[in-house]
């Protein structure tokens, strides 16, 4: 242990702030008691910390926290894995805790919870989530994840007033419940075979699993945890519940929470098992593309602003997924430097996607402090009132996009050069073609966000506004502004440093596949795995070379011509008045992308004339339009369908007399002994 | 990286981008039996709207005086890593074949952004249709990138240009990539170049608002991003008569920025004839078109494994 290193006993105390905020909060109960935000702050600064420096160590750090029988204690690790998402974790719940401390003030009416119950379920959601993944045992985790699940609930219901807050917190229950179901059967199934509880054996235990076994644990691990990740066809959840929370939560449910369930793929799909079969890597790429694609189909459709974010979760969590399919592929093929670069582009993907996503929810929750509204229909012009939240979203819209220098194209510039890693490491065509559907498809996704954020950036913050509200808005709080800056400028830092995070997670792969990938890309460029491939991105020279040659135009139209000259006169409508009404709408805006993926979107339109009097008079039309998914008509009307009427069956059970219950008892008293005899 | 290379590479983009523009007019206008303008137009076109004054609409914020700058700069950029001349990117440093494609993005985010500032319904068309079509474009640059980056085991432009006569898989990707550079060109059959007509316009929509001297940066940023595109075509597929970076001579520039010229205006005039000889597609038919470009870059990857590199 070095002078810098921190004391062990240094991680109980990011869930001492968390606790003591829960209890500040708690015991306050005052409006406008900034203690319990600042607390939470705290906590994730240390946890911040306790991340980084468990990235540094050595050895993992163990605890056993509570043992109440020998076979299922509580225990917690903090391993390489482990300390790279509590790190995921803490530096976007930094900037949330900041942003609460306006936000809750300003929030008022939208069905949200009162501010020290936010406060207090915040507190508990940070260590919730924290302890998933230092979990290590199925006892520890099962509780942890359970946790993290109901407080969040609880988030997303809030005052329990809205009936659409109820009903996305009752979908998001269900679904979370169904997710932790086939999680039990997954780590059932690792117990049987591993004759303990507790991660280490599941880890020693890996080569014994039988290939019907393992095969299944996969197939259980992917639903379980891909459900809580939202994979589509899974994430029927994810648009509900993120978008109903209090907008910090949002950004923590949708840039942080759906991560943990990235961390337990990786935890059983590395650890828990090994030599995977091809076909994992091909169902998970495939599972990632379709995500990835109608994710952010689905995003360009939505006119609610935090919608729109969610859905563009599921499109990051694909584009996660493709490259966690990327790098079990390429292990399967024996290919362990190239997997731990598709395993490193993975994660920093999903570092800057935690980082991005929270600042953009922040904004939306800031835009709907200042108008009451996040319908994009009925904002605009939000640049003149709003002037820094515009920068900061603006900077986030860019950053979602994918766009070179910031943070986002740097993960997508890794997944690129993996993919073609995994072209070069093809040894069927079947592969190549995968590798350029995947390719094509992640192209085809990164240039689609891009249409949605110029959207969604464009239509709510430039010309005119759209509503009184929008007209009217006015800059939020400094609090609130901290924790947007705070998170732009994290977005410019790795996207222009992002060497910081390939070091960070050198141990990671290492312990997960056996091999680094360390892609230099800082500021004299460029190899990244010489042997293997060879491509170059160096984010400060793009910059340099940004900023010098944007002002070549400038400076030849200059010397050519001499002084600009400018004047300001209204925009040219044909001769009218200029009306809000004329912009183009968000809903046109996306009618061109409507029209082309109709075969995928099946968008649905219903116009309806009401004729009273007769044919020729028209005095009522009625236009609706929307998106109705398939997947909701074909497989969860059947499955909701099939469940009432098998409930129906079992029902005819319940006579309501004491006799059968009793005979029930009895009966499976008998058959349990006949079992386990 | 060469900083001599790099700004000759630059000030040659700069010079001639015009001068391409005027190539494929005027061989638009030969096709059609039409004598046209001078074939040094676009300059007499440049240096007018540079001169103007700007009318900028009250709607306006900083996002639309400062859009033509990021555009002019992000595709400058892009033309810096092409390599044109020589055999090599002038920045090899600065990125590789996809922060190329990235920063025609960037280009395009800002040019989208602004066309929505004025409030104007025609830069919100205009806008909406660039981002769709772009959509589609993407995918088939990315593929067509990745058909030729497989064999050469690299996205490093420098690997990635041609040596010496194609294969299948470089045929396939060929045709993908024309059809790319007409729709980034905004040409027929996807855009319409030479109209206002709201109907039809994608990328003219967008500039609708701009006059005067940022309509002139716009369009001579459009005109080099179209020097680029073709000299990426150029560079992959007919890597003949290019200067060796390694040993910069003033014989071996004028080779190769000669050869250079003579390739970019051969395609120029392939494109001036693919303008004469089609109709402009319906706008929602110009998918289809697309799509075959992205097939096409599908099939490429895939020949390079069944043909080999």
């Amino acid at each position: 242990m070095s002078a810098l290193d921190l004391p062990h006993s240094f991680l109980l105390v990011p869930f001492f702030c968390y606790a003591l905020a829960v209890v500040a909060a708690l015991a306050i109960r005052r409006p406008g008691g900034a203690l319990p935000s600042l607390l939470i702050v705290l906590g994730a600064l240390t946890g911040a910390l306790a991340a980084i420096d468990g990235l540094r160590q050595s050895e993992p750090i163990e605890a056993v926290a509570w043992a109440i029988i020998p076979a299922a204690e509580l225990s917690f690790r903090l391993d390489p894995l482990g300390a790279f998402f509590l790190l995921v974790i803490s530096v976007p719940a930094i900037a949330a805790g900041l942003y609460g401390i306006g936000y809750l003030n300003a929030a008022h009416g939208h069905g949200q919870p009162p501010r020290w119950a936010a406060d207090a379920l915040l507190g508990a959601f940070l260590a919730s989530m924290s302890l998933v993944v230092l979990a290590d045992s199925l006892i520890s985790f099962m509780v942890a994840w359970e946790l993290m699940s109901l407080v969040s609930f609880f988030l997303v219901i809030g005052d329990g007033h809205h009936a659409d807050s109820r009903r996305a917190g009752y979908v998001y229950i269900v679904m979370t419940h169904i997710s932790a179901g086939f999680l039990f059967l997954a780590f059932l199934l690792l117990l049987r075979n591993a004759g303990g509880a507790d991660f280490e054996a599941f880890r020693a235990a890996a080569g014994a699993l039988s290939g019907l076994e393992r095969e299944a644990l996969f197939l259980l691990a992917l639903l379980g945890f891909g459900t809580k990740a939202g994979l589509i066809p899974l994430h029927v959840w994810l648009p509900r519940a993120h978008p109903a929370a209090p907008s910090h939560v949002s950004a923590l449910m949708s840039g942080v929470m759906v991560k943990t369930a990235i961390y337990g793929l990786l935890r059983v799909l590395w650890e828990f098992v090994d030599a995977p079969p091809q076909w994992w890597g091909w169902m998970l790429i495939v599972a990632g593309v379709v995500s990835a694609l109608l994710g952010i189909l689905y995003a360009l459709m939505e006119r609610d602003l935090k919608r729109i974010l969610a859905y563009s979760t599921v499109e990051h969590v694909g584009i996660i997924v493709i490259g966690l399919g990327a790098a079990l592929l390429l292990e399967s093929l024996g290919h362990a430097a190239i997997a731990a670069l598709a395993l490193v582009a993975t994660l920093v993907h999903l570092f800057n996607h935690s980082i991005f996503k929270s600042l953009l929810f922040l904004g939306a929750g800031a835009i709907q402090t200042a108008t009451g509204t996040r319908d994009l229909e009925r904002l605009g012009g939000l640049i003149r009132g709003m002037p820094r939240t515009a920068v900061w979203f603006i900077t986030g819209a860019l950053a979602i996009a994918a766009l070179p220098p910031l943070n986002g194209f740097v993960g997508e510039w890794l997944l690129f050069q993996s993919l073609l890693g995994l072209g070069t490491a093809a040894d069927a065509v079947g592969i190549a073609t995968l590798v350029a559907i995947a390719g094509g498809s992640l192209a085809l996704t990164a240039a689609l966000a891009l249409a949605c954020f110029v959207r969604a950036a464009g239509v709510g913050f430039l010309a005119q506004p759209r509503s009184d509200a929008a007209r009217d808005s006015r800059e939020v709080g400094r609090s609130m502004h901290a924790g947007m800056g705070l998170l732009a400028l994290a977005t410019l830092g790795l996207g222009l440093f992002p060497v910081v995070l390939f070091e960070a997670l050198e141990p990671v792969t290492r312990s997960l596949a056996g091999a680094t990938a360390r892609p230099s890309l800082g500021l004299g460029g460029h190899v990244l795995n010489p042997d293997e491939l060879a491509g170059s991105y160096a984010p400060v020279l793009v910059v340099v070379g940004l900023v010098a040659l944007g002002i070549v135009p400038w400076l030849v139209a200059r010397l050519l011509t001499g002084e600009g000259r400018s004047r300001v006169s209204p925009t040219w409508v044909c001769g009218v008045d200029l009306e809000p009404r004329m912009q183009y709408s968000a809903t046109a805006f996306a009618k061109p992308i409507r029209l082309i993926f109709a075969a995928l979107i099946r968008p649905q339109r219903v116009i309806e004339f009401k004729r009273p009097v007769s044919d020729f008079f028209v005095s009522e039309v009625r236009y609706e339009e929307g998106v109705h998914p398939i997947y909701e008509r074909h497989l969860y009307q059947r499955a909701v369908g099939l469940l009432t009427v098998a409930s129906h069956r079992v029902s005819r059970l319940q006579s309501g007399s004491i006799r059968a219950y009793l005979a029930y008892v009895f009966v499976t008293l008998v058959v349990v002994l006949l079992i386990a005899r | 990286m060469d900083p001599l290379l790099l700004a000759i590479q630059i000030s040659l983009v700069i010079l001639f981008a015009p001068l391409a523009q005027g190539i494929i007019k005027t061989s638009k206008a030969r096709w059609q039996n039409r004598r046209g303008p001078s074939i040094f137009q676009p300059y007499f076109d440049l240096l007018k709207w540079l001169g103007r004054e700007s009318v900028v609409s009250d709607q306006a914020s900083w996002v639309f005086r400062l859009a033509p700058y990021i555009y002019g700069g992000a595709i400058l950029l892009a033309a810096a890593l092409v390599p044109t001349f020589a055999r090599g990117s002038a920045a090899p440093g600065f990125g590789d074949a996809i922060v190329f494609v990235g920063l025609f993005a960037l280009a395009r985010f800002w040019l989208a952004l602004a066309a929505l500032d004025t409030g104007s319904n025609f830069g919100g068309m205009g806008s909406s249709r660039e981002v769709a079509f772009a959509a589609l474009v993407e995918p088939a640059l990315l593929l067509v990138i990745f058909a030729v980056a497989l064999p050469a085991g690299s996205t490093s432009l420098t690997a990635l240009v041609g040596s010496g006569w194609p294969g299948a898989s470089e045929i396939v990707a060929f045709l993908a990539l024309m059809i790319v550079a007409i729709a980034e060109t905004g040409r027929i059959p996807v855009d319409n170049p030479d109209t206002h007509l709201e109907l039809t316009m994608i990328h003219e929509g967008m500039l609708l608002e701009y006059s005067g001297r940022p309509l002139g940066v716009l369009h001579w940023a459009s005109q080099i991003k179209q020097l680029a595109i073709l000299s990426l075509i150029a560079a992959l597929f007919l890597p003949w008569g290019l200067a060796d970076p390694a040993s910069l001579g003033v014989a071996g520039i004028a080779l190769g920025v000669a050869t250079w010229g003579v390739k970019i205006a051969a395609l120029g005039l392939l494109l001036g004839m693919i303008e004469t000889a089609f109709a402009k597609l319906r706008i929602f038919r110009a998918p289809d078109l697309i799509g075959v470009a992205s097939v096409l870059g599908v099939l490429a990857v895939m020949a390079t494994f069944v043909v080999g590199p």
